[in-house]
């Protein structure tokens, strides 16, 4: 190194601050390489069909409403949480508008005949016949969410009860409610969604065009980057996730950023609901089950820490990409068992979650040889 | 000093892409006949001899299948048939899993000018064009022929409980209709119980047991499938009840495990619903690709089977 003893402190103090910045990256490049060998691998072994541009936007329009969801279920984990009850509301969500858009509204026949159901019929009873317009339902749909997702964030932070119980009690009571409303699935036929939304769409080469859906995604991400990386929330958020003692310590509104967060993954969950009944043309009370998990993968997979404070709003979306391309590649070999998907998200979770545990090992060990 | 610690990863990146692009654009030899098939799942014996059918009758003709297994997820259907549109496959066959929500999927494969055939289930669209032809056992005439039976045995009276298919699906809603409409002109047979045991035989047991605790008189079972009823003689025998004899049991699908209950004396009566459909399938696909027009609804045939022929038919069923 140098001599003076000046000299040598500033090229110590470079190196530290270059490992620093770099073990904060590494889960996120190791999920980019992913995408891209699954990629590349895709791309060689079956041709110029799978290495084409429909592909990729069907990549997307596939796996829009699991990239919404899995941007709410960000800010969960990233404040140290968890949200269980993600597939529930999606379902419950596609199911209420598409009650709301069909001629028969919400089914109080149904309602009628089942003791269970007396209270939700009540509450009902009066939209029974009338059909509301799919904005106002999708903005009904939208409100509930959100509160629903603010309930659940006040009973786990005023009531200091653990997110997983209460998240999993928010899954059955929405997936049952979903059944309430309407027991099947339900097609939308109305023309604001069949023939309106379906024309809002970015026309590209050869017949492919970027949908409604995908758009919706595009600005949810940039949405959330921005609340990650450039808001007050969003740095509270990551301080919580971190370590909530200190954030209180410092100041920061830990209440108030956990409800909000919990909000805000109620918000998504509702609005992957919306893009879902786009997607379906069509909402089912029975869908979705499971999906919560899928959201969680993507999340891990995407570089976010399980226990919080360490992660970015673009490393989910790849990975949402990761879950995509896996099924892709699936589907394009023909021959395989579908559920060779399952045991490769479960071995690609795996893998994160030792490369996170390395990369936390091996920079509380520089702190500490620096601090000591 | 992230871009200098990002520039060799750059650098490999680019060349792996140059490389995988180049691979790509090789050409793959002489071309057969691609069908991409989405099924539905395999949840039951019968669902994967349909499976094995349409298989094996591709096999046998020199066409490539590309297989894909939703696992009863209607998402990962559409997933699938988007993946075989991007695959150019020459034909799509299509088992959906319920009615709603194909258009905009249909509506790409019609764009780029794949046929669609849907095998077993049908949707719900407006537009009919979306696909050229359904191939199905002739479900509604099943129910048909399992409320015929069903009313002879009881002479005409009788409290009914039913097990009915998944929620939405269209052999549970035609199965129901054609159940209902051939017992329609006997007053005294009534439905007492009615409830979805989802096709799968847990399913079946779980709700044949809720059924028997309710204390309501049961004369007859009617199951949308074998599996459920199958679940369902094991709930009556656990209450002591003989299936069979104290709860007449009549079940649609004709797989081996009926024929086994049959001859057990624990089932009465199966229709069958022929999941062979590979060879009518294929040959609807050759017509097509002949340029001739096929009909819009392909039917299977299909017979009553009771217990008294049960002992010598075992040995003949292929499924």
């Amino acid at each position: 190194m140098t001599q003076s003893a000046g000299n040598t402190t500033l090229d110590y103090g470079r190196e530290r601050a270059r490992m620093r910045i770099a073990s904060k990256y590494i889960p996120l490049l190791a999920t980019a390489s992913v995408v891209v060998i699954l990629y590349v691998y895709g791309c060689a072994a079956y041709g110029p069909r799978f290495a084409s541009l429909r592909v990729l936007v069907d990549l997307f329009k596939d796996n829009a409403f699991l990239g919404v969801a899995a941007i709410g279920a960000t800010f969960v984990i990233l404040s140290g949480g968890i949200d269980l009850s993600v597939g529930a509301v999606v379902a419950f969500t596609s199911i209420l508008i598409a009650a709301f858009c069909e001629h028969h509204g919400v089914n109080c026949d149904y309602l009628r005949r089942s003791p269970d159901a007396a209270v939700a019929f009540y509450r009902y009873r009066h939209l029974a016949t009338h059909h509301l317009h799919p904005l106002l339902a999708i903005g009904v749909s939208l409100v509930l969410g959100s509160l629903f997702g603010a309930l659940q964030g006040c009973i786990i932070h005023f009531y200091r009860q653990p997110p997983f119980l209460v998240t999993l009690a928010g899954m059955f009571f929405a997936r049952g409610m979903g059944f309430v409303i309407h027991p099947q699935s339900l097609g939308i036929k109305q023309p604001f969604y069949i023939a309106f939304l379906n024309d809002i769409k970015i026309p590209l080469v050869a017949g492919v065009d970027i949908p409604f859906t995908v758009m919706c995604l595009a600005v949810v991400f940039l949405v959330a980057l921005f609340i990650a990386h450039y808001t007050r929330f969003g740095r509270a958020v990551y301080a919580i996730g971190d370590d909530e003692q200190s954030a209180t310590l410092m100041g920061l509104p830990a209440g108030r950023t956990k409800i909000m967060v919990y909000t805000l993954a109620g918000f998504t969950s509702a609005l992957a609901g919306v893009v879902y009944t786009f997607y379906m043309q069509s909402g089912d009370p029975a869908s979705c089950i499971g999906f919560e998990l899928d959201a969680i993968a993507a999340v891990v997979i995407g570089g976010t820490l399980l226990s919080g404070g360490v992660g970015f709003v673009g490393g989910t979306a790849m990975g949402v990409l990761i879950l995509g391309l896996i099924q892709n590649l699936i589907i394009f070999n023909g021959k395989l068992n579908s559920w060779w998907t399952r045991i490769a998200v479960g071995l690609l979770v795996l893998v994160f979650i030792a490369i996170q545990n390395v990369v936390t090992a091996a920079s509380r060990r520089t702190t500490r040889a620096a601090a000591g | 000093m992230l871009k200098r610690f990002l520039r060799v990863p750059t650098r490999l990146l680019c060349s792996c892409l140059l490389l995988a692009f180049m691979i790509a654009g090789c050409d793959r030899g002489p071309k057969k006949l691609v069908v991409g098939f989405s099924q539905i799942g395999a949840e039951s014996e019968w669902r994967t001899a349909e499976t094995e059918s349409i298989r094996s009758e591709a096999a046998k003709r020199g066409i490539r299948l590309q297989f894909a297994d939703a696992q009863q997820k209607q998402e990962n259907q559409i997933r699938a048939v988007r993946s075989f549109i991007a695959q150019k496959v020459d034909v799509i066959i299509l088992a959906p899993v319920i009615e709603p929500g194909w258009e905009p999927v249909l509506r790409e494969a019609k764009q780029e000018g794949i046929p669609v055939i849907l095998a077993d289930r049908g949707i719900s669209v407006t537009d009919l064009s979306l696909y050229v032809t359904l191939v199905s056992p002739d479900v509604v005439e099943e129910g048909r022929m399992a409320g015929r039976w069903l009313a002879t045995k009881l002479n005409g009276k009788g409290n009914i409980a039913e097990l009915l298919g998944t929620p939405g699906s269209s052999p549970a809603i035609d199965r129901q209709n054609g159940f209902r409409e051939a017992i329609a002109a006997y007053p005294d047979l009534k439905i007492v119980k009615s409830q979805s045991g989802d096709f799968t035989r847990a399913k079946g047991k779980e709700v044949m047991e809720a059924f028997l605790k309710s204390g309501e008189k049961i004369d007859a079972l009617y199951a949308h499938n074998d599996d459920m009823a199958i679940g369902a003689i094991q709930a009556i025998e656990e209450t002591g009840k003989k299936p069979g004899v104290d709860i007449i049991i009549v079940s649609i699908d004709a797989v081996r495990g009926a024929f086994q209950a049959m001859v057990e004396g624990k089932l009465n009566c199966t229709v069958e619903c022929n999941p062979l459909l590979g060879p009518p399938i294929f040959d609807a696909i050759e017509a097509i690709r002949a340029g001739k027009t096929v009909p819009k609804k392909i039917s299977l045939k299909e017979q009553l089977f009771e217990q008294s022929q049960a002992k010598e038919l075992l040995p003949t069923r292929r499924y």
